[in-house]
């Protein structure tokens, strides 16, 4: 069958399932005489559907770009001190002005996952290209120094309770309308990626290449940037880090359909849509009517999809 | 005519090329030639602005490399470095593809695919088309890479080691494509190693060690066995075939 559709309809049939899964009973059938199930609907299935299926298609699509960028497939947007970095650009727009408007704490958090990405770049730019576990080992160190200096300051301004909501795996439970908007900004960044798909690609193929066929390679790197940096940062705010997806979902679907990114981004978004889909409806499932968030499914689904594909994949991958 | 003025390089204090000027001329296949670590590479990459300029001037085909705009210079010349090895898994017809990109930007027409494939069937990469990158062989993946170039159709092509892990009927077929295509008026300067195919298909040569051009000129009047034995510190005897130095080392 051709991935596209069948992924389609994955997705929506997950859609569908995430849409009738919740603590209050409602029959899809009868939402438009039922005007409470119509709210419960409205108000909360929809936004935490919609909210599942955006983040996972702007994170995989976000971890695409973030290889490409570093040309190695063992990092995430969760592995490249990105997250962090938002949480950073949030806790000190909070702290300067605790009354700033929301468009200015989203752009703050970009702009600092931003600065804390290229940081990751330019560090990396310098180790020997040959010894690939260095690139993961040093977003790792880097994940780790920028989330204590974030717990850190969180713990002396009082302000643990957000931090932990940024920086611990992410869940859904709390979203409602009105609160998850901005994740269609995280899509939208995605999606504009796709026109530049080409770009990325052959950036993949490293700097010597990507000049020979004339391609600007610190434009195309900027743009990498900006995206990755506004998805993660979009997500962070609103749901907290999902772990692994952004790592998993673009090594998979590379297995299986390769580099040329036009054709596997639609691909990798679907894929990353459903996996995230999954394992929040799992999430919901397993202890009802309590939940087990979604980050935390991901991260033990998204570990075991990672050791299989490490053993699976020879390491100059 | 690729011109080359007063060029230096450093790589941090090591000087590595020393005030060079030279020409590749136009229409010829021009050889480098030269020991290891003599800064064949790093001229190659220089002209293919691969590397900062740092001192001195490069025009390719009346282009100034260090103020064309890089796409532009890419519909004027292709590249291939010494170094192939990429991560990315592609097909190789999708590798191959990327050749034509500085034409199009992303919008093939029927003439771009018609060169891919011609490009393909050139290099008999045609039943490997749909293989990916990494699971063919060094010398299959050596040969998409000049593949790509190829497509990328340009009035000067720059190659560094082409040889490298092709056998020996795919070498010599290599070279006749490119004499070839220099016969058709379009222009090629190449790094070699194996100084016979140098012998028996360059126009031109250019010898290089420590940094500098140590001669220049038409192949049989730089392939002389002083010249050489110099050149390579070595004892290398130099006979004719077909009206051509052959180059013998044996022994
Ligand atoms: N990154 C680097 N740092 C320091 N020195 C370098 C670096 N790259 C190359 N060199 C030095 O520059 C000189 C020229 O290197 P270059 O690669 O141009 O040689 P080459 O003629 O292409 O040799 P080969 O035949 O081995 O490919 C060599 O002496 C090499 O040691
Ligand atoms: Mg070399």
């Amino acid at each position: 069958m051709r991935p596209l559709p069948a992924l389609g309809l994955s997705v929506l049939a997950l859609m569908l399932g995430s849409l009738t899964v919740g603590a209050a009973h409602i029959d899809l059938r009868a939402v438009f005489s039922d005007s409470q199930a119509m709210l419960v609907l409205l108000e909360s299935r929809l936004p935490r559907t919609v909210a599942v299926a955006l983040t996972g298609a702007a994170l995989s699509v976000a971890g695409v770009l973030i290889q490409a960028l570093v040309r190695n497939r063992f990092v995430g947007p969760d592995t490249s001190g990105t997250a962090e970095g938002a949480a950073l650009g949030l806790l000190t727009i909070t702290i300067l002005w605790p009354a700033s408007p929301l468009w200015l704490r989203m752009i703050a958090a970009s702009v600092a996952a931003m600065a804390t990405t290229a940081l990751f770049l330019a560090v990396i730019r310098r180790l020997p290209v040959r010894e690939v576990m260095l690139v993961p080992i040093a977003g790792l160190v880097l994940s780790g120094v920028l989330g204590s200096i974030v717990t850190f300051i969180g713990w002396q301004t009082d302000l643990m309770q957000y931090v932990g909501t940024w920086l611990m795996s992410g869940e859904f439970s709390g979203v409602i309308s009105g609160r998850y908007e901005l994740l269609w900004v995280a899509a939208i960044a995605a999606a504009l990626a796709w026109f530049s798909a080409d770009r990325f690609a052959i950036l993949g193929l490293g700097d010597q290449v990507a000049t020979g066929l004339g391609l600007s390679t610190a434009t195309v790197m900027r743009l990498g940037l900006a995206v990755v940096s506004v998805v993660t940062a979009m997500v962070v705010t609103t749901v907290g880090m999902i772990p692994f997806v952004g790592l998993v979902v673009p090594n998979l679907v590379a297995r299986i359909m390769g580099d040329n990114l036009r054709a596997s981004l639609p691909v990798v978004a679907l894929v990353g849509a459903a996996l995230v889909l999954a394992c929040d409806l799992a999430g919901r499932l397993v202890i009802r009517p309590y939940e087990i968030p979604a980050g935390l499914v991901l991260g033990i689904l998204g570990a075991l999809l990672f050791l299989w594909l490490l053993h699976r994949r020879p390491a100059h991958g | 005519m690729i011109r080359i003025d007063g060029v230096s390089h450093r790589i941090g204090h090591a000087p590595i090329l020393h005030d060079i000027s030279t020409q590749l001329p136009q229409g010829r296949l021009t050889a480098l030639i030269g020991p290891n670590g003599a800064g064949k590479s790093t001229l190659l990459r220089l002209i293919g602005r691969l590397e900062p300029l740092q001192q001195g001037r490069i025009t390719v085909a009346g282009h100034d490399i260090a103020t064309t705009p890089t796409d532009r210079l890419a519909t004027v010349m292709a590249i291939l470095g010494q170094q192939t090895a990429i991560a990315s898994r592609l097909r190789l017809a999708e590798l191959v593809a990327f050749g034509r990109w500085p034409h199009h930007k992303g919008r093939p027409g029927p003439a771009d695919r018609a060169k891919v494939a011609q490009a393909l069937e050139a290099f008999a990469l045609a039943p490997l088309a749909h293989r990916f990158l990494d699971e063919v062989s060094g010398g299959q993946a050596q040969r998409a890479h000049i593949a790509m170039a190829v497509a990328q159709d340009t009035e000067w092509m720059l190659l560094d080691e082409p040889l490298n892990n092709l056998d020996m009927a795919h070498a010599r077929g290599l070279m006749r494509r490119l004499r070839l295509m220099v016969d058709e008026g379009r222009s090629v300067g190449m790094v070699v190693h194996e100084i016979n195919y140098a012998a028996a298909w360059a126009d031109h040569v250019i010898a290089m060690k420590g940094g500098r051009v140590v001669a220049q000129g038409p192949a049989d009047e730089v392939l002389t066995e002083s010249l050489l034995s110099d050149l390579y510190d070595t004892p290398i005897h130099v006979g004719q075939h077909q009206g051509r130095p052959l180059v013998l080392h044996h022994c």
